[in-house]
């Protein structure tokens, strides 16, 4: 005859305080900014007379005269991400700390590195345009800048997460700090800072559609000047072409991600 | 060819995992480190070739302090030391060939390793280590393609393109079937013998070292508490002494079994 086994109750207590304050934060917040569904409702006739004028239908002729911004700003995309990511890598190796194990270093930098990764691009377009002027170049800038926090960021976790024991056999046959980076960490983490680079520039993309707003050039530019003409049928316009490249971007540069990784 | 001075290691954390280790190993012996988990044996490895420091004493290779070893020094003796390991620690995402070459790079200049430049003779030197292994046909294969026991083949072929003196091994089998295992530990005794490759191994199975070693030292609390050469022991006495070694009766799972 077996004993019958008991176990004690699975304590809930935690999990149902976890609830509650995510449920009053998010009440709290709603209250706290004035959303009120009332008003959502009054505006939703206006909303949609504006939609109608934007969308239906949409100036279709306007279409050449927005390829080249938006080639502007897949450009700023293209090479904020790349600037980016090439200071990235060398930043991660030193931030992580199985590569280099003293603290002076490491503390700092990633103290840097988030601060880098939280200014949100457009702060920091905002304040490139006031230092270097308007223009593309104030938007690179941003978009580097924010780049290389992201994906610093991103890649020295990945090396802090690797296999230590590849790293230990390099240095047992007597392979020097570089031949321990290029033989042991490179190998394993170059698909994943690959894959970070490509989102880096998924990200980028919809950062640089909008950075024209502070004058940092692209597409954002154009709607801005639209939008203030009250040219509704072009900023309608504006709006399906930039969805639809980014839908583009996203679709091809996550199906590369996805078999990197 | 190796020596242990009075040498002890007490981990950060107040751990001593070996205490007053006194012990010489001589040039062609195959020595088998067994004793319980946790007893020290891989410490007592790992001072060898200062993947980890001491805390006292002084570890000796051919002579020469790997306790006082810096930089180019310590190169000098880890490039002439192969270690392998139960999770075989080869490079996942490179090529066999890679791997092996890789065995190399503290003969060359760095920038040159870096760049991946190695000379012909050096590939010579990777292909005939994959010959020794019987694993040359995989040379181009991506190392994870490979299953357990092959990518323990290629993890000696990259310490035989050391061309070392020593080979340590830390419980090279333990991930590996029985089947596997006998391989591997053949390959093992097979360069032992015929390039003089004097092989410090941890074993997890008794029969094991019986069957492969040619001196067996015990390792219990951080001591030695066992040192015979293999052709003075008869069998039953050493299962018999193997008490001294683990406090208590050998277990099923010591031994590996006959096949
Ligand atoms: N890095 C470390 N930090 C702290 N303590 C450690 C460390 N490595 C090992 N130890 C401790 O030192 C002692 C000896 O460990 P060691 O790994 O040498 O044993 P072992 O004989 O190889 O055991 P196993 O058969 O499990 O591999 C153990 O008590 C272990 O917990
Ligand atoms: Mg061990």
């Amino acid at each position: 005859m077996m004993d019958k086994i008991t176990v004690p109750k699975p304590r809930r207590f935690r999990r149902n305080f976890v609830i509650l304050t995510v449920a009053f934060l998010i009440l709290g917040s709603a209250w706290f900014a004035g959303f009120n569904i009332f008003e959502v409702m009054g505006n939703l006739y206006k909303g949609s007379r504006l939609l109608g004028r934007m969308f239906l239908p949409p100036d279709f002729s306007y279409i050449p005269r927005i390829i080249s911004p938006m080639l502007e700003t897949i450009q700023m995309a293209l090479v904020g991400t790349f600037v980016g990511a090439i200071i990235a890598l060398p930043t991660a190796v030193l931030a992580a700390n199985n590569f280099i194990k003293t603290k002076w270093l490491h503390v700092p930098l990633r103290l840097i590195l988030n601060i880098f990764r939280t200014i949100p691009a457009m702060v920091l377009a905002s304040l490139f345009v006031a230092v270097f002027g308007l223009g593309a170049f104030s938007g690179v800038m941003a978009l580097a800048i924010f780049t290389f926090g992201l994906i610093s960021k991103l890649t020295f976790e990945s090396i802090e997460a690797i296999d230590y024991g590849q790293v230990e056999a390099l240095m047992s046959l007597g392979a020097n700090k570089m031949n321990v980076l290029r033989y042991a960490i490179m190998p394993q983490i170059l698909p994943q800072y690959t894959s970070y680079t490509i989102y880096g520039f998924e990200v980028n993309i919809r950062a640089a559609a909008v950075l024209g707003w502070v004058g940092a050039g692209g597409i954002g530019q154009t709607l801005e000047y639209n939008l203030a003409w009250r040219n509704f049928d072009k900023v309608g316009m504006i709006i399906i072409f930039s969805f639809a490249i980014v839908l583009v971007i996203d679709l091809v540069s996550s199906a590369i991600r996805k078999r990197l990784v | 060819m190796i020596k242990f001075l009075n040498v002890s290691k007490t981990y950060p954390n107040g751990v001593e995992a070996l205490k007053n280790i006194n012990l010489e190993i001589n040039e062609g012996e195959f020595v088998a480190i067994i004793g319980l988990s946790g007893a020290g044996k891989s410490t007592l490895l790992r001072l060898i070739n200062k993947l980890i420091d001491s805390t006292g004493g002084e570890v000796f290779f051919d002579g020469e302090s790997v306790t006082k070893a810096k930089g180019k020094d310590l190169i000098n003796i880890r490039r002439q030391i192969g270690m392998i390991f139960q999770g075989f620690n080869i490079v996942k995402r490179m090529s066999v060939l890679s791997n092996v070459l890789s065995g190399r790079v503290a003969y060359h200049p760095t920038w040159k390793t870096i760049l991946g430049i190695f000379p012909e003779e050096d590939k010579q030197i990777a292909y005939r280590a994959l010959q020794r292994v019987d694993i040359l046909e995989k040379v181009h294969n991506r190392a994870s393609d490979l299953s357990g026991g092959q990518q323990q083949r290629v993890a000696i072929a990259r310490a035989l393109a050391q061309e070392p003196k020593l080979m340590l091994a830390d419980e090279p089998v333990a991930s590996l079937d029985p089947i596997t295992t006998v391989q591997v530990m053949d390959y093992l005794k097979k360069i032992n013998e015929e390039d003089g490759i004097t092989t410090v191994a941890n074993l997890h199975h008794v029969d094991l070292a019986w069957n492969y070693s040619t001196r067996i030292v015990g390792v219990r609390e951080g001591k030695v508490v066992y040192d015979e050469q293999r052709k003075d022991l008869k069998k039953s006495k050493f299962f018999a002494d193997l008490e001294m070694v683990y406090g208590r009766p050998i277990t099923h799972d010591e031994i590996l079994g006959d096949e």
